[in-house]
């Protein structure tokens, strides 16, 4: 191979990182024994982990890092002085197809910096997932990053090529988006993701004939926001996640914690990037999908929006509303299970079921997969009640970890 | 005492035969010695099994997948607990459900540790290109499964790669994928393969996708268990990686901001200058439209999608209002496209009026609700955002300047009329405003709430009587 394709390839993966996705999950049932080559079977596959202990899923890169626009958190902006490179549409085609037969990935997540147009970016961009799938016969994932400016008929054929299309909400709010983001405009974020789920829709929607539509974007669309480039508080950002998955059907919200890049704009000085904030949100986002949880309860735990860094949200809600335990796990409605801190999604389903065969008592919970220490204060079962301890003030100290011990000046 | 040896290949088949024939003749686990791969003799001579089927054996579907993942499991325990199972199973049907028992425990977690070496090894095997000249492109790998599943994890390679020829060579097993057919032969020793190009443009992917701003080795580790990374290229760097990168942050905080490229300014200049902007001043419907678009006279824009203006006749006489876009009119952008649009499309046609002839709008022009899981919500909007969107509603009005305009339901009312009285006592009757005249009804989304039968159809035959009213009024 030539060494200028392995310079490229440092460039536009260097400049990609900084999208959080790397999901191959959720798709359709494909694979190559009647040609081509590749197969998705739904899970998702990670064929690597990098030190920043993200997952390599996909061949994640810029088709290019020349952008025009000017936004202050991208290491890609017009602005920076950043190396520019740009790959060619075989040099994407054939990187994702010998890396694939080497089974080093799932497929491309492909993304671009904006180049003459959002228009003809897009329309670059959709050449390459066709051509992967059209001449190749490539039967992998592909995850195309949507340019929200490009035409409505760009984004209609992008979901006819590709498994998930995504489009970047970029910060939690539309302020925030229009001081940092000037070429962005947060209307038409929302209704280029408006048109994906309609075009979603429509496709699983069997028309009178009879005649199935084609399929489009299978494993559906995702987002991302920037933690920490703005004064959002993790109430405002929980918000609006919960307002874009009840608008647009997002598969997923990804929060990136705003990290240091190279060639970093006067506008945002560079901070230690928010990693456990970043973890706080997402597991308050798994709340809110999976257990039950609204986003203003979640954030109503604290005062101040911000949620407990030094205890996870479900454990935080549960402190913060002590008169709803402890509960009892023999007797509890499955929404009450799943507030008990401890009780994962598989333990409480382990536990509906076990408990009509037994009544549940402390092993059995320990044998079910149940993480006792956390859930003893807030739970009752035969041989166990927590008396005080529910009620205890010290108790958020025994799980929060313990303050850094001050050195001596 | 019964001895049953388990082939390497195919152990499932045959401990299902055997454990067959044994828990039909009732024989109990403590007399049965599993035994998987040798086929040495054991302390004792062995019993044959038992001759002929004994009992009917019943087994949940749920079983039969269970021990097909659990004897795959290196721990020589587990043929034996899955026979326990087997006999339990005849007088509990429902053992399988009970995750506290702890035989169904430590099932479960052979059956997990399988699982997730079969993942393992589809994520972290890695071929090298051979050299060849035929029509197919050839592949071969040396990968190290902590459990027996080379077999039954085969079909996926076929599947996946089925127009090229691989090879994945294990200590136990190989797996042998030649023209389209799959064969196996034994283990082998780690065969020497020849250097692959592409490992090289593949650590510099994995070098290059790494952000050194966050490490995060726990939940590397985590994921991928140092075991695995003998036979894996790109964890050779893993160590210089770490060791640059603290001082490549710090090289990025310390840098100062540099100048920006001459041309930048230009490239933005252009672009921000053809962005839409709003109208300096509105003269025509289409100013307001545009102007509307950008509207951000109150917080309703900030979390619906778009707004939604008014369509219909430029000079229309007859202008009907609704309170604002629900979730498709806020998605589509266009106003009464949804569950309501088609209430009000069929009371139009009911009383003999052109939807095309009218000009349709809503009082507030963005969606304002509040989110459940993956649903919206609709929520009234208060008097402030009413206030707020008069503005446009009364360009609509101005510009269109209808004979009659209609109402539907109270917050329409209060837009048009300024007035929040009862919708009962206002129905059906004319109300004088300096704009014009304004017929009030119910809204469509009021008719399609009502629980009562009965007292929908009435609703919709009221909304009918009004909008013929209407009609009647602007034919005069």
């Amino acid at each position: 191979m030539k060494p200028d394709l392995a310079r490229k390839l440092a460039i536009l993966s260097d400049a990609a990182k900084y999208d959080a996705s790397c999901a191959s999950s959720g798709t359709e049932r494909r694979d190559s024994r009647k040609g081509g080559l590749g197969s998705t079977e739904g899970s998702g596959i990670c064929h690597a982990y990098t030190p920043d202990g993200r997952c390599i899923s996909l061949l994640k890169i810029l088709m290019t890092n020349f952008c025009i626009f000017d936004c202050a958190y991208c290491v890609n902006r017009v602005s920076s002085n950043v190396e520019r490179a740009r790959f060619s549409v075989e040099e994407v085609v054939s990187l994702t197809l010998e890396f694939y037969r080497r089974n080093y990935i799932e497929g491309l997540f492909l993304s671009s910096g904006i180049i003459r147009s959002p228009d003809h970016t897009m329309a670059d961009m959709v050449r390459i997932a066709k051509t992967l799938r059209e001449e190749h016969g490539f039967k992998g994932y592909i995850h195309l990053k949507t340019i929200p400016d490009a035409s409505p008929e760009l984004i209609d054929e992008a979901g006819l090529y590709a498994d998930r299309l995504s489009i970047n909400i970029e910060l939690p709010q539309d302020e925030s988006i229009r001081a940092l983001a000037p070429e962005k405009r947060p209307e038409t974020i929302r209704t280029a993701m408006a048109r994906v789920r309609g075009a979603r829709e429509a496709s699983r929607e069997t028309s009178h004939t009879g005649k199935r539509p084609a399929r489009f974007a299978p494993a559906g669309q995702s987002t991302q926001m920037i933690v920490g480039a703005d004064g959002a508080s993790d109430a405002t950002i929980l918000n609006t996640s919960a307002r874009l998955y009840a608008s647009y059907g997002l598969k997923r919200v990804y929060y990136s914690a705003f990290s240091p890049i190279p060639d970093s704009s006067a506008m945002l000085p560079l901070v230690k990037p928010p990693l456990i904030r970043e973890h706080r949100l997402y597991q308050a986002d798994w709340l809110m999908r999976f257990y039950g949880f609204e986003a203003e309860e979640i954030a109503s735990a604290t005062p101040d929006g911000m949620l407990d860094l030094g205890v996870d949200p479900k454990l935080g809600w549960a402190l913060a509303h002590r008169e709803d335990f402890p509960v009892d796990v023999n007797r509890a409605s499955r929404e009450q299970l799943l507030r008990v801190p401890g009780f994962g999604t598989k333990t409480v389903d382990r536990i509906l079921s076990a408990r009509r065969h037994r009544t549940l008592e402390w092993d059995d919970l320990v044998r079910i997969g149940a993480s006792m220490t956390k859930a003893r204060p807030f739970v009752s079962l035969p041989g166990w009640s927590p008396g005080g301890l529910t009620d205890a003030d010290n108790l958020r100290a025994r799980f929060a970890p313990p303050p850094q011990q001050l050195s001596l000046f | 005492m019964h001895r049953v040896v388990l082939p390497e290949t195919g152990t499932m088949d045959v401990w299902r035969d055997a454990a067959r024939r044994l828990a039909s003749h009732d024989v109990p686990p403590s007399e049965i010695e599993w035994v998987v791969g040798e086929a040495d003799q054991g302390l004792f001579d062995a019993q044959p099994l038992p001759a002929g089927e004994g009992r009917a054996l019943k087994v949940p579907r749920a079983f039969l997948d269970l021990a097909d993942r659990a004897i795959l499991h290196r721990d020589p325990a587990s043929p034996g607990l899955l026979y326990q199972a087997l006999m339990r199973l005849q007088d509990q049907p429902h053992l399988l459900a009970d995750e506290a028992d702890p035989l169904v425990r430590k099932l479960e977690v052979l059956r997990k540790s399988v699982r997730r070496d079969i993942h393992k090894m589809r994520a972290f095997v890695r071929f090298r290109e051979l050299p060849g000249d035929g029509l197919r492109r050839r592949f071969a790998a040396w990968f190290e499964p902590e459990h027996r599943i080379v077999e039954a994890n085969a079909g996926f390679f076929c599947r996946r790669f089925a127009d090229m020829d691989w090879a994945i060579h294990t200590p136990d097993l190989s797996a042998l994928w030649q023209d389209g057919a799959l064969s196996f032969a034994p283990g082998a020793p780690r065969p020497d393969l020849p250097d692959d190009a592409a490992e090289a443009l593949w650590a510099t992917y994995f070098a290059n996708i790494f952000n050194p701003a966050r490490i995060k080795l726990d939940s590397m580790r985590q994921h991928m268990p140092r075991k695995y990374w003998k036979n894996m290229p790109e964890t050779a760097q893993i160590p210089a990686m770490l060791a640059g990168a603290e001082a490549r942050v710090d090289g990025m905080r310390a840098a100062a901001a540099t100048v920006a490229p001459t041309r930048a300014a230009a490239i933005t200049d252009g672009y921000r200058a053809a962005m839409p902007q709003a109208p300096q001043v509105i003269e025509t419907l289409d100013d307001a439209r545009a102007g509307c678009q950008l509207c951000t006279r109150c917080d309703l824009c900030r979390n619906a999608t778009q707004a939604v203006f008014g369509e219909g006749l430029p000079d229309a006489r007859l202008m009907i209002v609704g309170e604002q876009p629900g979730d498709q009119e806020d998605l589509a952008g266009r106003p009464f496209v949804g569950r309501a649009g088609q209430v009000l499309d069929g009371a139009m046609q009911a009383a003999g009026i052109d939807r095309g002839r009218t000009w349709i709008t809503n009082a507030v022009k963005h969606f304002k609700f509040t989110p459940r899981g993956k649903r919206r919500l609709h929520q009234t909007p208060n008097g402030d955002e009413v206030q707020a969107c008069k503005w446009w509603l009364g360009l609509e009005r101005g510009f269109v300047q209808p004979q009659l305009t209609v109402a539907l339901g109270g917050t329409a009312a209060l837009a048009l009329t300024g007035r929040k009285d009862a919708m009962i006592r206002r129905r059906g009757r004319m109300e004088e405003t300096a704009e014009g005249p304004v017929l009030i009804s119910w809204h469509p989304s009021y008719i399609l709430r009502l629980p009562d039968a009965g007292a929908a159809k009435a609703a919709r035959a009221e909304l009918i009587e009004d909008l013929r009213l209407a009609r009647s009024v602007v034919a005069g």
